[in-house]
């Protein structure tokens, strides 16, 4: 292919495009990321000194890691996690698209409200729900106080005195936070199902369950994964919720510790002479494990 | 559905209620007290939370977040577009291999990299260390392979016949894309700068991590954080969490369609 000075004059533009991306991404995430394998199999701290030199330990931080008790159940409770939210969160999202997609009178409002929180900072959304949550000087949170109302005293939990309560207390603020966002993918998705296969549907009589398994799903099934495997890649970088919700980050008695929360431990609670190499093993492995995600994301998409 | 609704806002309205309340009412039996004459307290209540903390005040963690915020969605824009529209309209060299390794950084998380950055900008670079400035807290975030993949789709879709005919009239490749493709991208430029803007207003791991030395460079999140962590004043917490919430989403219910069209089309490119 010969190439005429104009194609080659289009072409200088086209690097010049493309540079300060490039640029920006070959030093911001590229490069971190080939520094954190690389130091992954060192001792390195934060700050080395002549007394604590970086040497090359092979797999010594792996080891360290994966024998850990605290880094396995912070594993666990990632899975957990995700176990519990992928399908509640799916589930309400879907729930929530559909009774916004009947159109009832004033659906507009409807949707505005679930999506709203949005807007508001997870951090911000966690310490509020602290607020409506935790007691203060033995009065419950509000929350507390209308659940004990209205179940006579039989529903007082101590959501964030109890280990159990504060991780439902995560699930809350996380569905919360972020259903909205699912919501208005899966709505967009419901709309886009043509009329007609409901209205055939509903000539050879079937009712509404069976539309709703026969017709839309299959309808939303792009958007009902990509919901899916997103909220299971998401709720792997739980972190903000599990610092700033519980009475102490990633409490009570680690109820709450996830891999992120673990990994910040790691690189910061001892100042200088923190063991960053150890983080970035414990990086390595979180890093692994999302692309695991996502190839069997990729694996599983439904293929038009 | 109503319940459910209100669900959803009740904890909003918990928290502009109780920027209106003393602490001693915000916990317990104190919800159902409404006081109309609550008035004073939400002065004390915001007077206080403007103050903020010894070493943040309110306007100066909300200037932080403002040109934070605002420099990654600019730059983004730019930057991010600039490069989806060499990815999918001009030729050159090694332009699979980019787009290819574009789409594979799609799936990396930043809190993957935050530690391994973090380790890498506090080392000094003739003298200097980027770790503890706003600089530190930008330049992460202004590439981003998903909105470069984004941009990339959109601009693919744009007939080619546009800007030929920019073309003909003489137009160079950079005329070009600004008078041309700029305009009829509209969708994809709100899009990117709503979830982008709404992702850096409220990011908070990397703040932690990279402004430890320095709480007068810390953005809003953490400048609660802080005013929490000084003083237990609860009314004076729902006052400073009411003033940085309400501002965004007064801003977001104005942008509303917009946004949810940006959700509902990143939804369906996946």
């Amino acid at each position: 292919m010969s190439v005429t000075p104009a194609q080659a004059y289009r072409s200088r533009w086209g690097y010049l495009f493309v540079a300060p991306a490039a640029v920006l991404l070959l030093t911001f995430l590229v490069a971190p990321l080939c520094y954190a394998v690389a130091i992954s199999f060192t001792n390195r701290v934060a700050v080395p000194t002549p007394r604590l030199p970086t040497q090359f330990v092979g797999l010594d931080n792996y080891r360290e890691l994966v024998a850990d008790p605290d880094f396995r159940t912070a594993i666990l409770h990632n899975l957990l996690f995700t176990i519990i939210v992928v399908p509640l969160q799916t589930g309400l999202a879907l729930g929530l698209a559909l009774l916004v997609n009947l159109r009832l009178r004033g659906h507009a409002l409807f949707r505005t409200a679930y999506f709203i929180p949005i807007a508001v900072p997870l951090s911000v959304a966690g310490l509020i729900w602290k607020l409506i949550l935790d007691e203060n000087q033995g009065r419950p949170g509000i929350l507390t106080e209308v659940l004990s109302t209205l179940t006579a005293g039989a529903v007082t939990p101590h959501w964030l005195a109890d280990t159990h309560w504060t991780q439902v207390a995560v699930v809350l603020v996380s569905l919360w936070s972020s259903v909205g966002f699912q919501m208005v993918i899966l709505l967009a998705a419901l709309q886009a199902v043509p009329r007609e296969l409901h209205e055939a549907a509903m000539l050879d009589g079937a009712g509404a369950w069976r539309r709703l398994w026969a017709v839309t799903i299959p309808g939303i099934r792009p958007q009902l994964f990509f919901v899916t495997t997103t909220t299971a890649v998401l709720s792997f970088r739980l972190f903000d919720q599990v610092y700033v919700l519980p009475t102490s980050p990633g409490g009570p008695q680690g109820a709450t510790t996830t891999l992120m929360l673990y990994i910040v431990r790691l690189s910061q609670e001892n100042g200088p002479a923190s063991r960053v190499g150890l983080a970035a093993a414990a990086t390595v492995i979180f890093l692994v494990i999302v692309l695991l995600v996502s190839l069997l994301q990729r694996r599983l998409e439904p293929k038009d | 559905m109503l319940l459910l609704a209100a669900g959803f806002i009740a904890p909003i309205l918990i928290m502009v209620v109780g920027a209106g309340k003393p602490s001693s009412q915000v916990f317990g039996a104190g919800w159902r007290s409404f006081d109309p004459q609550g008035f004073p307290w939400l002065r004390k209540n915001l007077e206080a939370a403007w103050t903020g903390s010894a070493n943040l005040s309110f306007p100066s963690a909300m200037l932080n977040s403002l040109i934070i915020s605002s420099s990654i969605v600019v730059f983004g824009l730019g930057v991010n577009s600039l490069a989806g529209y060499a990815l999918a309209r001009i030729r050159f060299r090694g332009r699979r291999i980019v787009l290819a390794v574009v789409i594979a950084l799609v799936i990396v998380p930043f809190e993957s990299i935050a530690l391994p950055l973090l380790v890498m900008l506090a080392q000094p670079v003739a003298g200097h260390r980027l770790t503890d400035s706003l600089l530190a807290q930008v330049l992460p975030f202004v590439a981003q392979p998903l909105y470069i993949y984004l941009f990339y789709s959109f601009f693919k879709g744009i007939p080619l016949e546009f800007e030929e005919a920019a073309q003909l009239d003489g137009a160079g490749v950079l005329r070009t894309f600004v008078s041309v493709i700029v305009p009829l991208a509209g969708p994809a430029y709100a899009s990117s700068a709503i979830l982008t803007f709404l992702y850096s207003w409220g990011q908070f791991l990397w703040p932690v991590m990279v402004t430890a030395a320095s709480p007068d460079l810390q953005p809003l999140p953490l400048g609660l954080l802080n005013y929490v962590g000084t003083t237990p004043n609860w009314g004076g917490f729902y006052a400073y969490a009411t003033l940085m919430v309400i501002p965004v989403v007064l801003v977001f219910l104005l942008f509303q369609r917009w946004f949810v069209q940006g959700v509902a089309s990143t939804g369906i490119k996946g």
